[in-house]
């Protein structure tokens, strides 16, 4: 028999007054907490911040791009903004987001543990974030930085007079707030799993950010010591990437892509986790081929480390490598592939309503479909050539990381809001978002893929006019998707004080996260919940509520 | 329908009509990169569809007032594998097409002719063999396989033509390799497509393909008297490289002539094929490659002489096919009163300090 806390549900239409938002007060009680809801929180706050801080950014470039010339800021303010919105949207907000904010919160709850296994480290790795994000933002402010988030050299090592050394810096301490979440997620999800809490029974979300903990540990470092080698051959001349001292450029190409191709996943696969989750709750279902799931996450996980070189097809790899790069570009493929199909084939015979997260995870499916195959006609070595480094490449890894990623952190965040604020958030007014994100975004988007095509490369302050048309829709869809973004950052906030009180289970959803009060105690659980039932057991769900019912009656 | 608004009827009327999808297919490999673009693109459009449809059509038939309690199913071994073995398929047929494409698209026919190109913040500068040089452009002939041989002299540029589907980095410190064949005479963008710094955006030029006869014409209207390997010549004397590589027996260094395309016995016991990047490394950083028989005296000339300096001198090397050719110089250089130092031939190839 499971002993999960179960308060009484929407009888009492209050949110519960002890919780671990109103445990402790003060400034300094969130600074110093060890508590992983609290940190979850401290993170949000600050990733949603340089989110739309990129976000300001993506729309200075969108309004240059709406002219064939460049008329509105000068070809080095362009440079620079494009970089920042790289650097700032990437490892600032697309690498931590899902982890940092939802992983935090939820992993524990999820595995039925009171924390994460080291609450002080969690707490140093937001701390670490914030001093990388303020480094960056002081390079920002004080000159820029126009290497392009990709550093690469030796334009970054002796023929850019901007902030590269402190950039780097920053990110190669942010780089490390990644490594210690990722280790915090390992050692957490191997030691402290509830009793009965067997591998197979972890969510899929817990497989998914588990799988990209792996990479963050093992990916990360090779950047951090890449940044290295970059700041000591600006600053020193080491001569590791100069070719007149017998360095070699092309090496930078490889140390940077074998973190930052799995930086892909470590990005994408927290995402595959949330929509596993969205998609079994509002179909009633467990998810279609469980296993298959859990097991093609760890296998992106373990071939994305063996695929970086498709960035360098042109780049004078020797022809024969890039046939094998090619092929396991293609294997990568595949389990996405099988993704796909089982979220889809989750749906049959379910049960299916179509709330905001939902909306979201549909639209999610929609365009990681067009992302993920658009990524085969970039591993394809032939066809390759001709669309590398123009604006298909642009369109398709913002339809994977954009139109991916972030529709399912939206996804996530209205989903788990109601657990994380005790608030529901208001549900018309948020499906309408979801909609307008989606519109929004393929209208920004898919033009990009026709200009590739065409031929228009990437990181272009100007461009022949021909190009302008596609340029036009794409601007307004910025401008759309833009209005889709702002509206849930209102809402949300509004939802704080005049949200429905949402009560512990408004989905009524499996996991061990919504048997207990919304928000929270401080220790998650009264007492160390027995798992005995299966993940996504929504049977067991229905008798938990019958046994409630029979009990009060 | 102009009363509508005068701004969207001209953006219609005068972008509208030029819209296309695909840039126009101006090389002998462009057909061939289309026909797999297509391919992918039908595969990827049906594969959008069926989730499209599987997830509609769900949508409709398993809604919650339709279907108030879901069916609980594990999963089915059989559709897992349909969905695991279909895709790998495709992608595989796409792999080996793309893999044979891309041999295609970078092997060049042997019957190539040689361009120069090097790129640098923030141009492209072409060095036709027959001492034409021009900037941000290239003229090349029709019907032609051209290859050209490129290097950066800074940072990362990458040389992109989409109406011929090809597209290389030219990198610092080392020479790649492109060919096409344009099979239609016109002006075609040339891009650099790597990111390259303040002007990267401004690197852009133009390909125009002639018919055999123009591109004489221009050839010869835009010489500048001087052929690549001429002025290689010009500096092998000016360097002083004769006074060992002069083909006696007794030399210092080892004969030039023929030496391009054969192998060398290396004093590590190594073969190695000699070829534009051998000759461009073996004059920056001789001491790394001794050929057998040959002591390491020779002194690096890195950083003495620029990119386009060590074209003219792969060129002339390339060229070298007997010892009357080394004797010449030798007497060339003697007989050239005015410049006698590497100053005044420094005009063509030396390094500006």
């Amino acid at each position: 028999m499971s002993t999960i806390v179960s308060l009484p549900d929407q009888s009492t239409a209050r949110v519960p007054k002890r919780n671990y938002l109103t445990n402790e007060n003060g400034l300094l009680s969130w600074l110093l907490t060890g508590d992983h809801k609290r940190i979850a929180i401290l993170y949000l706050i600050s990733i949603t911040f340089f989110f739309f801080i990129g976000g300001a950014l993506a729309g200075l470039i969108r309004m240059e791009l709406l002219t064939p010339q460049s008329d509105l800021m000068a070809s080095d303010t362009y440079n620079k903004i494009f970089t920042m919105h790289g650097v700032v949207m990437i490892f600032l907000f697309l690498v931590p987001s899902v982890p940092a904010t939802l992983g935090n919160f939820l992993i524990p709850i999820m595995i039925g543990a009171k924390d994460l296994a080291f609450p002080k480290i969690n707490l140093l790795s937001w701390y670490l974030y914030l001093a990388g994000g303020t480094m960056t933002l002081a390079a920002m402010i004080t000159g820029g930085v126009d290497t392009g988030w990709t550093f690469t050299t030796p334009m970054s090592t002796h023929f850019s007079n901007t902030n590269v050394v402190t950039t780097g810096l920053a990110i190669f301490i942010a780089g490390f707030s990644s490594i210690f979440t990722g280790l915090n997620f390992i050692v957490t999800v191997h030691r402290m799993r509830a009793p009965g809490m067997t591998w197979f029974k972890l969510p899929l979300f817990v497989w998914a950010n588990y799988a990209a903990s792996v990479l963050m540990v093992l990916g990360t470092p090779v950047l951090a010591i890449t940044l290295v080698l970059v700041v000591l051959e600006r600053t020193v001349g080491i001569g590791v990437f100069d070719p007149t001292k017998g360095g070699d450029p092309i090496l930078f190409q490889h140390l940077f892509w074998f973190y930052s191709h799995p930086a892909v996943y470590i990005m994408i696969l927290p995402g595959f986790g949330v929509i596993s989750e969205v998609i079994s709750t509002f179909s009633r279902k467990r998810i279609f081929g469980y296993t298959a799931v859990a097991f093609s996450s760890m296998a992106i996980a373990v071939f994305g480390f063996f695929v970086w070189a498709h960035h360098m097809f042109i780049m004078g790899v020797s022809n024969y490598a890039v046939l094998v790069f090619s092929l396991l570009t293609m294997l990568v493929a595949v389990p996405s592939a099988i993704k796909i199909f089982n979220w889809a084939f989750t749906l049959y015979k379910g049960s299916i309503t179509f709330e905001t997260p939902m909306l979201y995870a549909f639209g999610f499916m929609g365009l990681f479909t067009i992302g993920g195959l658009t990524g085969v006609f970039l591993g394809s070595a032939g066809t390759d050539i001709h669309l590398t480094e123009t604006y298909f490449i642009v369109a398709h890894f913002h339809f994977v990381m954009v139109g991916g990623m972030l529709m399912a952190f939206l996804s996530g965040i209205h989903f788990w809001w109601p657990k994380m604020t005790g608030r529901m958030y208001p549900e018309k007014i948020s499906q309408l978002a979801a909609v307008v994100t989606f519109i929004g975004f393929n209208l920004t988007f898919f033009p990009q893929f026709l200009l590739g095509m065409l031929g228009m490369p990437r990181r272009y302050a100007a461009y022949p006019p021909e190009f302008q048309v596609l340029n036009v829709f794409s601007t307004a869809g910025a401008t759309i998707l833009g209005v889709g973004y702002l509206l849930p950052m209102i809402y949300l906030v509004w939802s704080l004080k005049y949200g429905k009180v949402a009560g512990n289970n408004p989905w009524q959803a499996t996991g061990l996260e919504w048997q207990i009060q919304s928000p929270p105690l401080t220790e998650n659980f009264t007492t160390i919940p027995i798992v005995t039932q299966d993940v996504y057991d929504y049977e067991w769900l229905e008798r938990q509520k019958e046994h409630e019912v029979t009990h009060v009656g | 329908m102009d009363h509508l608004s005068p701004v969207i009827w001209q953006f219609l009327i005068k972008w509208l009509t030029n819209f296309a999808v695909i840039p126009p297919e101006a090389s002998r490999i462009a057909p061939q990169v289309d026909a797999l673009l297509v391919f992918m693109t039908l595969v990827s459009l049906v594969g959008l569809t069926l989730v499209a449809l599987l997830m509609t059509a769900f949508s409709i038939l398993y809604r919650r007032d339709r279907n108030p309690v879901a069916t609980q199913i594990e999963g089915s071994t059989l559709l897992e594998a349909t969905w695991t073995i279909i895709p790998l398929g495709l992608f595989l047929v796409m792999f080996v097409w793309g893999s044979v494409l891309y041999f295609r698209i970078y092997t060049p026919p042997p019957n190539a002719m040689n361009i120069y190109v090097v790129g640098k913040q923030w141009m492209w500068k072409a060095e036709h063999p027959g001492g034409q040089h021009e900037i941000n452009s290239l003229h090349v002939p029709i019907n032609q396989p051209v290859q050209l041989t490129m290097i950066s002299q800074d940072v990362f540029h990458s040389f992109s033509i989409p109406a011929f589907r090809v597209k290389r980095e030219a990198i610092p410190g080392r020479y790649t390799t492109v060919w096409f064949e344009a099979t239609a005479v016109g002006t075609y963008h040339l891009f650099c497509t790597q990111y390259c710094g303040t002007a990267h955006s401004a690197m852009i030029g133009e390909v125009v393909v002639q018919s055999p006869e123009d591109y004489k014409k221009w050839l010869a209207g835009s010489t500048s008297g001087v052929s690549l390997a001429q002025n290689g010549e010009r500096l092998f004397a000016s360097l002083s490289c004769n006074a060992c590589h002069n083909g006696q027996p007794n030399s210092r260094g080892p004969s030039l002539a023929d030496v391009y395309g054969s192998k060398l016995n290396l004093t590590t016991g190594q073969p190695v094929l000699v070829d534009e990047a051998y000759l461009r490394q073996a004059i920056l950083n001789p001491s790394a490659h001794i050929t057998e028989g040959y002591a390491p005296i020779m002194p690096t000339y890195q950083g003495q002489i620029s990119e386009e300096g060590l074209i003219s001198l792969v060129e002339y090397i390339k060229n070298l096919s007997s010892n009357y050719r080394v004797q010449q110089t030798l007497n060339t250089s003697a007989l050239l009163p005015e410049s006698p130092d590497k100053k005044a031939a420094g005009a063509q190839g030396v390094a500006k300090p």
